[in-house]
C-alpha cells in the first residue's frame, strides 16, 4: 500500500512545513513544493544573506528560537523531496501541473495538502497606482529578501496589526523617519483588547510592547485616521489624510506600505475541488474543511490559505492536516498531539477573530469612493466603471459578470489585488455579501511555450 | 515643505555595500549586490521598473513577493521574469517592456 502512496505538499510555509514535519516524524517522505527559491513562508521569511548580518538587530531576544526553528525546518526538509522554485498552476484528476527549474511537468498525487498561505488583502485609494506604494507584506519583504527600504520617508497605512510590525522592522534596522497610520480607532483596539488578551496573551502583550518600542523610537503613531489620497508627480510625494477630530493632515513620504489585513489564497484549493463558505467575520470566503483541515477525500488544507490565522495557527493545522492524512492511510493518529493542536488552534483562531474585529476590513469604503479611482491595478478599472456595469440591465448583478464586462480581475495578478474592492462594490449594490470570483487555471502567468525550440522546428522555414 | 528626494525608490540597508554585479536593463547598466534581486537592483538607482500597459503610469512593483506581477521584466530571448523573484546576474541584458511591441 505505501508503494502506491504519493504525498504532495503545496507551500513550504509555516503550515506545509509542520504538515511535513508530521509525516516525516511518521516515516514518510512527502514531495514538498514551493514557488520561491526559499522554504519560509511569508511573515516567517527567511532572510537574505544580504539582511543575515541584522539577524540579532531584527529578531532581538527571538533570534535564537528562530535560527533553531529553521535548522529543525531545514532538517525534515532533508528527508522529504523538496522542490524550490516550483509553481503548481492547475490541478485536475488528481494531478498536479508545474512550472520548475527544468520546465512543465505533471505530478499525479494520491493525498494533496495545499498551504500556499495569503497575501495583504487592499482597500484602493487614490493614488495607490503611484511608483512608491507597495503592500505592507511587501514593505517587510522588501527588508528580507530585497535588503531595502521601500524609502526614505515611509507611512505604514491601513488597518492591521501588522503596521506595527513592520514599522517596528524598519526602525531595528535603522530606518528613523516612520509614520503609523492606522484607520481603526483607538476604541475598537481597546474593546477588542480584552479577548485577544484571554485567548493569546503572550500575542497581545508583544502587541503593546511593540507600540511602546515604536513610541521610544520616535516613530510617528495615528490611530483612527481616515485616508483620503496618495499624491505625487510620477511617484509618491504625500499622503493626505484626516485625523479622528476631522483636522486635515498631510504626510510627507516618499513611500507608502498600504494593507489591511490578509485575504487567502485559494486558487489551487478551489480547482482541487473544495467548496467555499463565505465568513461574514473576516468578510472573505474560505474553503470548508472539517476541525483537521480535510476538504475532501484527498484533500486537506491548511494555515492562512486556508482561514486567516497567522503562523502559528498555521503550524498547529499544519500538525492537524497531516495526522487526517495519516488516518486515512489507515494508521493510527497521535491522540495528544490532535488535542493539543486542536486546542492551539482554537485559542489561534479566537485570537484572530478579536484582532479582526480591532482592525476591521473598511468594507463599507468600497461605496464612497469616487469614480475615478482605480480599482484593477493591472487592467486600469475604475470605480466609476464598475458601478456603470452593475447598471447594465445585461443579466444578474454578480461578481464574475461585473469581472467579465469591466475585465477588473482579468489582469497579470488575476484578481488577487482587486478582489476584495471590487466583491464590496458590487456588495454595496446588491445589499449581498461580496460573491467570489472564480477560479481559473493557470492561477498564475505562464509562457504558453516554455521552450520554444520544437514548436519553431514544426513551424513553417523562415 | 518640499523635500529632496533621491532619483530612486530603495534604499539599501546597507548603503555601503559592494554592488560587484552589472547587467543591462533597456540599455542601460545597473549595478547589483551579491544575491540582490533584479527589482531591488533596478529600484536602487530608478524611481520604477517600467510602465503600466494601458495608461503608461510608472510601475515600480507592489507585493515584492511574486503575486502581483508588476515588476515584470523581460530578458534577451522574450521571457517573462518577475523582478521580485529572479536574483540578478552579471551580464543579463533585460527590458522593461516585451520585444516586438512598438516602443
Amino acid at each position: 500500500m505505501q508503494t502506491d502512496t504519493r504525498i504532495v505538499i503545496v507551500g513550504a510555509g509555516p503550515a506545509g512545513l509542520a504538515a511535513a514535519r508530521t509525516l516525516v516524524e511518521a516515516g514518510l517522505r512527502p514531495i514538498v513544493l514551493e514557488e520561491s527559491p526559499l522554504a519560509g513562508g511569508q511573515g516567517t521569511r527567511r532572510l537574505s544573506p544580504m539582511t543575515a548580518p541584522h539577524r540579532p538587530a531584527l529578531f532581538g531576544a527571538s533570534a535564537e528560537a528562530i535560527a533553531r526553528r529553521e535548522d529543525a525546518e531545514d532538517a525534515v526538509l532533508q528527508q522529504c523531496d523538496f522542490r524550490t522554485g516550483t509553481l503548481a498552476w492547475a490541478c485536475h484528476d488528481n494531478r498536479l501541473e508545474l512550472l520548475g527549474p527544468d520546465g512543465f511537468d505533471s505530478l499525479t498525487y494520491t493525498h494533496l495538502v495545499i498551504a500556499v498561505g495569503a497575501t495583504d488583502r487592499l482597500m484602493p485609494m487614490p493614488g495607490w497606482t503611484l511608483p512608491g506604494v507597495f503592500t505592507l507584506g511587501g514593505a517587510q519583504v522588501a527588508l528580507k529578501r530585497h535588503a531595502s527600504f521601500i524609502g526614505q520617508k515611509v507611512v505604514f497605512a491601513g488597518s492591521s496589526p501588522l503596521l506595527y510590525l513592520a514599522a517596528a522592522q524598519y526602525l531595528r534596522l535603522g530606518h528613523r523617519d516612520l509614520t503609523v497610520l492606522d484607520t481603526t480607532p483607538a476604541s475598537g483596539k481597546a474593546r477588542a483588547f480584552p479577548a485577544m488578551l484571554r485567548h493569546e496573551p503572550r500575542t497581545a502583550l508583544q502587541g503593546l510592547s511593540l507600540i511602546a518600542e515604536l513610541r521610544r523610537g520616535g516613530v510617528t503613531l495615528r490611530s483612527g485616521v481616515r485616508l483620503d489620497r496618495i499624491e505625487g508627480d510620477s511617484r509618491v510625494q504625500r499622503l493626505r489624510y484626516t485625523t479622528a477630530r476631522g483636522r486635515d493632515m498631510t504626510a510627507e513620504a516618499d513611500a507608502v506600505a498600504l494593507g489591511h489585513g490578509l485575504r487567502a489564497e485559494t486558487q489551487l484549493a478551489e480547482l482541487a475541488g473544495a467548496t467555499f463558505a463565505f465568513d461574514p467575520d473576516f468578510r472573505q470566503w474560505f474553503p470548508r474543511t472539517d476541525d483537521m483541515g480535510r476538504a475532501g477525500e484527498r484533500l486537506w488544507l491548511a494555515g492562512d490559505s486556508a482561514r486567516i490565522g497567522g503562523a502559528d495557527a498555521a503550524d498547529a493545522a499544519g500538525r492537524l492536516a497531516a495526522q487526517s492524512l495519516l488516518e486515512s492511510l489507515g494508521r493510527a493518529a497521535d491522540a495528544r498531539q490532535v488535542q493539543r493542536n486542536t486546542r492551539r488552534l482554537r485559542k489561534q483562531h479566537g485570537f484572530q477573530r478579536a484582532m479582526t474585529d480591532a482592525f476591521r476590513w473598511p468594507a463599507k469604503q468600497a461605496a464612497s469612493l469616487a469614480d475615478d479611482v482605480l480599482i484593477c491595478r493591472c487592467e486600469r478599472v475604475t470605480a466609476g466603471e464598475i458601478r456603470a456595469a452593475l447598471d447594465t440591465p445585461s443579466g444578474p448583478i454578480e461578481v464574475n459578470r461585473v469581472k467579465s464586462i469591466t475585465r477588473c480581475g482579468m489582469g497579470r495578478c488575476q484578481g488577487r489585488f482587486c478582489g476584495p474592492a471590487l466583491g464590496e462594490i458590487v456588495a454595496s449594490a446588491t445589499g449581498e455579501p461580496p460573491g467570489r470570483l472564480r477560479t481559473q487555471a493557470p492561477i498564475r502567468p505562464i509562457p504558453l511555450v516554455f521552450d520554444a525550440g520544437p514548436i519553431a522546428a514544426e513551424g513553417e522555414d523562415t | 515643505m518640499v523635500i529632496p528626494m533621491a532619483h530612486h525608490l530603495f534604499h539599501p540597508i546597507d548603503p555601503g555595500a559592494p554592488r560587484p554585479l552589472r547587467f543591462e536593463f533597456d540599455g542601460e547598466e545597473i549595478t547589483a549586490r551579491p544575491n540582490d534581486t533584479l527589482l531591488a537592483a533596478v529600484l536602487a538607482s530608478r524611481e520604477r521598473c517600467g510602465v503600466n500597459e494601458f495608461d503608461g503610469g510608472g510601475r515600480a512593483g507592489f507585493c515584492l513577493m511574486g503575486s502581483c506581477q508588476e515588476c515584470t521584466m523581460w530578458d534577451e530571448d522574450g521571457r517573462r521574469l518577475r523582478g521580485c523573484m529572479t536574483e540578478a546576474r552579471d551580464g543579463l541584458r533585460l527590458r522593461s517592456r516585451p520585444h516586438g511591441g512598438s516602443d
